[in-house]
């Protein structure tokens, strides 16, 4: 392997790993949940990326979580 | 909730756990993942004798051989290797013996997905989001207080407390609650202890969290006070979260990380401008706030944060919290790494003993360890382990990782946090810590008391004092109480000497504040909501419509007690003629503590109702420490007959004085103080009373189960039906090689359905 790969992979990793600390591919996850379930379904609507983080967002005011100390 | 799930079943009737054929193995067997830890190579084996030399010389430095100065590296390596040896030999011990988890059956995350709340997460990434939710200001303060004994006290229990019982009771809460679908503490008390424990546990939570809630906009308000740079860089930090919100809202949904890195840049220019603008004359007006001002500020700004819809300021102060967190704990790390700083505090002090410490009162026991709550033993993750992550764990076996290692990681932070408070002078130490009372808020005063407390070593000129507050940027550092600046003086003083020379301190400085005051802001935030919506949930037992969470006045309504309960503990201790911090913040530890009694109480009656008697100690020797710790500290606190211990004892000594007609007493100096006093040992004993009463009960009901097994052979669980898993993962931090092996079989598989994985 290459240093220009392993950087390039090593970022990619770093990346990878920043996302889903910060919760970024909460949608990602949601679309794959869902096409896991349903398939390629028309019938059951999928939520478009706006209105999956609205909703994640309005779903934790009725539902709070504690932040440590 | 469906109801049938939680009736209590035989856990000896094993349902089926075949798993489809079709696929490659879910789980390893364990005589497999057994087979791997008994295979010593020399290599392996010399890896385990140097980790544990050099953890034992580490101790060494820093117990036995006591030279004039001791290195911080050693206390960085105590730390590492013991928390180590711990993981690997401790906590395996109770993953085989008490937890027996179970790889074959599906963790919540998989039988309950909906790809929202309950989603399968790699267990890197969830390891970084649990310890994002754990970690706060609490670990950073708590040891700072502390110092005052001396290193070697704070030192051993953080690192051994955190090996027998934070740890612990994080990761059994964890996993109790993962094989509970992600059960609430509160609910789990209810299952497993009755409606009288349950109830007591529920009561208990609500009033610790207004205790923790208060003290920690104490430790924020004290840091702010009288300091017109910090107030406008974090008070920037409002409209900075108000434009990531909306950005998110609005611009580009879901794009996290690039909002955070905006937010981040923003925050460093509020830091940098908070410079400039405090050194004009207009900035230094308009910013530099006092004491009750600025707490009734913070109420108001509690209030409207906790009513104010989440994606407007919370989720974005969220991200910005996270960032900053994994950020600045890493690079402090790799700071003291490098710096090294010489430590010149004694092992131990004689304040230790003699209970008469000027930082926070009474003797080692038991209140060192109530003042060093998070980083050893925190009750209040009871909360978090039994929230979201239980919810997100892909497979059962990764409890161990993140539940106990993510404690051992917030740890950790509470030993940087020693570190960075015992590097700096101890003669600025004392001057920062002890009250204004003492101090007379000037640095002449505050080097007399200081050259007067007669410790040998420590001296320090009002000079020394005033240039250290203009190094850092501040009016004074003279009782600047509640550990959040002594930190940040450490961590100036650390900092600048990897990046930017004295030049620099004032920067570091407040990077430190704003960074402790956006967890605490955050904390204060969240813990208004939860606490509004348990107050809710138990209203709404005597007036239904309480139940109904979208019923904005009954949200205004309990947002707002809620708020005036912790906004009235939080004046009382800003105007405290004690002091504040020294009478408040054990209450704050004791809560703390008691919280984790309860967890771990609940956590014994499961193990006794699954007939393990065996393995019981492995939770009833922290339970019984906990217990033992702050049921005394409470008795002291109420009954001591010394003043400055003793709630009560202070409450009589200045009625009496009162009752005489005196008209100054002690530190307080008008009528008007006296009263006040009175007023707030009442409030601080009482609620003393009140905890310890919740926590016997609870500990009391939590044996009577535990007993009740005993004598009934029980075998019953309240754990969810299991259900046969379909997905397979890792368990550690590296994938052992037949974890490898199993995981190229489900890597082969063709694409559809496949799952992303990212192993190195």
């Amino acid at each position: 392997m290459g240093v220009a790969t392993a950087v390039r992979s090593a970022v990619a990793g770093l990346a990878w790993y920043v996302k889903g600390v910060m919760g970024e591919d909460a949608y990602e996850k949601y679309l794959a949940h869902h096409e896991s379930v349903h398939g390629t379904d028309a019938q059951v609507p999928v939520l478009t990326e706006r209105e999956f983080w609205r909703d994640q967002t309005d779903r934790q005011d009725t539902n709070p979580q504690g932040r440590c100390c | 909730m469906d109801a049938t799930s939680k009736i209590p079943h035989d856990a000896i009737d094993e349902p089926d756990l075949t798993q489809d054929p079709a696929l490659p193995p879910v789980a390893l067997d364990p005589t497999i993942h057994e087979a791997e830890e008994a295979h010593w190579t020399p290599v392996k084996i010399a890896i385990w004798v140097a980790i544990a030399l050099l953890g034992g010389l580490s101790w060494v430095m820093l117990a036995v051989v006591r030279g004039e100065t001791v290195n911080a590296i050693w206390f960085v390596f105590a730390a590492i290797c013991t928390y180590l040896i711990g993981y690997r030999f401790y906590s395996n011990y109770i993953q085989k013996h008490l937890l027996r988890p179970d790889d074959r059956r599906a963790t919540p995350a998989e039988y309950k997905a909906d790809g929202k709340d309950y989603a399968a997460t790699d267990r890197r990434v969830l390891f970084g989001h649990h310890f994002a939710a754990i970690a706060g200001a609490g670990p950073l303060v708590g040891p700072v207080l502390a110092a005052q004994m001396g290193y070697l006290p704070g030192t051993i229990w953080i690192i051994v407390g955190v090996v027998f019982a934070g740890a612990v009771q994080d990761y059994l809460v964890l996993f109790f609650s993962m094989r509970r679908g992600g059960r609430s503490l509160g609910q789990m008390a209810r299952d497993e202890l009755g409606r009288v424990g349950g109830t007591a546990a529920l009561i208990a939570t609500l009033t610790i969290m207004v205790i923790i809630v208060a003290i920690l906009a104490l430790v924020v308000t004290n840091a702010l006070a009288e300091s017109a740079w910090g107030v406008f860089s974090v008070g920037m930090t409002i409209p900075i979260a108000l434009f990531m919100g909306c950005y998110l809202r609005f611009f580009r949904p879901g794009k996290v990380t690039e909002i955070s890195i905006i937010g981040f840049v923003l925050l460093i220019a509020a830091i940098v401008g908070g410079g400039a603008i405090a050194g004009t004359e207009w900035g230094a007006a308009l910013f530099t706030v006092d004491k009750v001002p600025l707490a009734i500020g913070i109420i108001v700004y509690g209030f409207i944060a906790a009513i104010l819809p989440v994606w407007l300021l919370l989720a974005p102060r969220d991200y910005l919290s996270t960032f900053m967190k994994i950020g600045t704990i890493g690079m402090l790390a790799v700071a003291i790494i490098v710096v090294r700083p010489e430590i010149t505090v004694p092992a131990v002090t004689e304040f230790a003993t003699s209970g008469a410490g000027p930082v926070v009162s009474g003797t080692l026991f038991p209140f060192l360890f109530v003042t060093i709550a998070c980083g050893a033993l925190s009750g209040f993750h009871a909360l978090i382990a039994s929230g979201t992550t239980p919810k997100l764990i892909e497979k059962e076996r990764q409890t161990r990782f993140i539940g106990y290692g993510g404690m051992l990681m917030e740890s950790f932070v509470a030993i940087m946090a020693l570190v960075a408070a015992l590097s700096i002078d101890q003669g600025i130490y004392y001057a920062m810590n002890a009250s204004p009372a003492l101090t007379g808020g000037t640095v002449q005063g505050a080097a007399a008391f200081v050259n007067g407390l007669g410790l040998t070593g420590v001296s320090v000129t009002p000079e020394l004092l005033a240039q250290t507050a203009l190094n850092v940027g501040e009016e004074t550092i003279v009782s600047r109480t509640g550990g959040a600046p002594t930190l940040s003086v450490g961590l100036a003083n650390i900092m600048q000497q990897v990046a930017g020379g004295s030049g620099m301190m004032a920067f570091w400085y407040h990077f430190a504040i704003m960074f402790e005051a956006l967890f605490i802001l955050t904390a204060v935030d969240a813990g208004t909501r939860v606490a509004r919506f348990m107050l809710q949930d138990s209203l709404g037992n005597f007036f239904p419509k309480f139940k109904d969470t979208s019923w904005r006045t009954g949200a205004w309504l309990t947002t707002g007690i809620m708020v005036a309960a912790w906004g009235a503990v939080l004046v009382m201790g800003v105007t405290d003629p004690l002091g504040g911090i020294n009478t408040l913040f054990p209450l704050f530890g004791i809560a703390n503590q008691l919280l984790a009694a309860i967890a771990l109480a609940v956590c014994m009656a499961i193990v006794a109702k699954r007939g393990m008697f065996k393995y019981i100690w492995i939770v009833a020797v922290p339970l019984g420490f906990a217990a033992v710790v702050t049921i005394t500290a409470s008795i002291m606190k109420i009954f001591s007959t010394v003043p400055s211990v003793g709630y009560f004892a202070q409450n009589a000594a200045f009625s009496k004085a009162l009752a005489d007609g005196e008209t100054s007493f002690g530190t307080a100096t008008s009528v008007a103080a006296m009263e006040a006093v009175v007023r707030n040992t009442m409030v601080q004993g009482i609620l003393s009373i009140v905890f310890v009463t919740l926590a016997v009960i609870v500990i009391f009901t939590a044996l009577q189960a535990t007993w009740n097994a005993w004598k009934t052979h029980s075998n019953a669980t309240n754990e969810d039906l299991a259900v046969p898993s379909r997905i397979f993962a890792p368990s550690g931090i590296m994938a052992t090689p037949a974890e490898k092996a199993t995981q190229a079989l489900w890597d082969a598989r063709p694409s559809t359905g496949k799952r992303k994985t990212r192993e190195h």
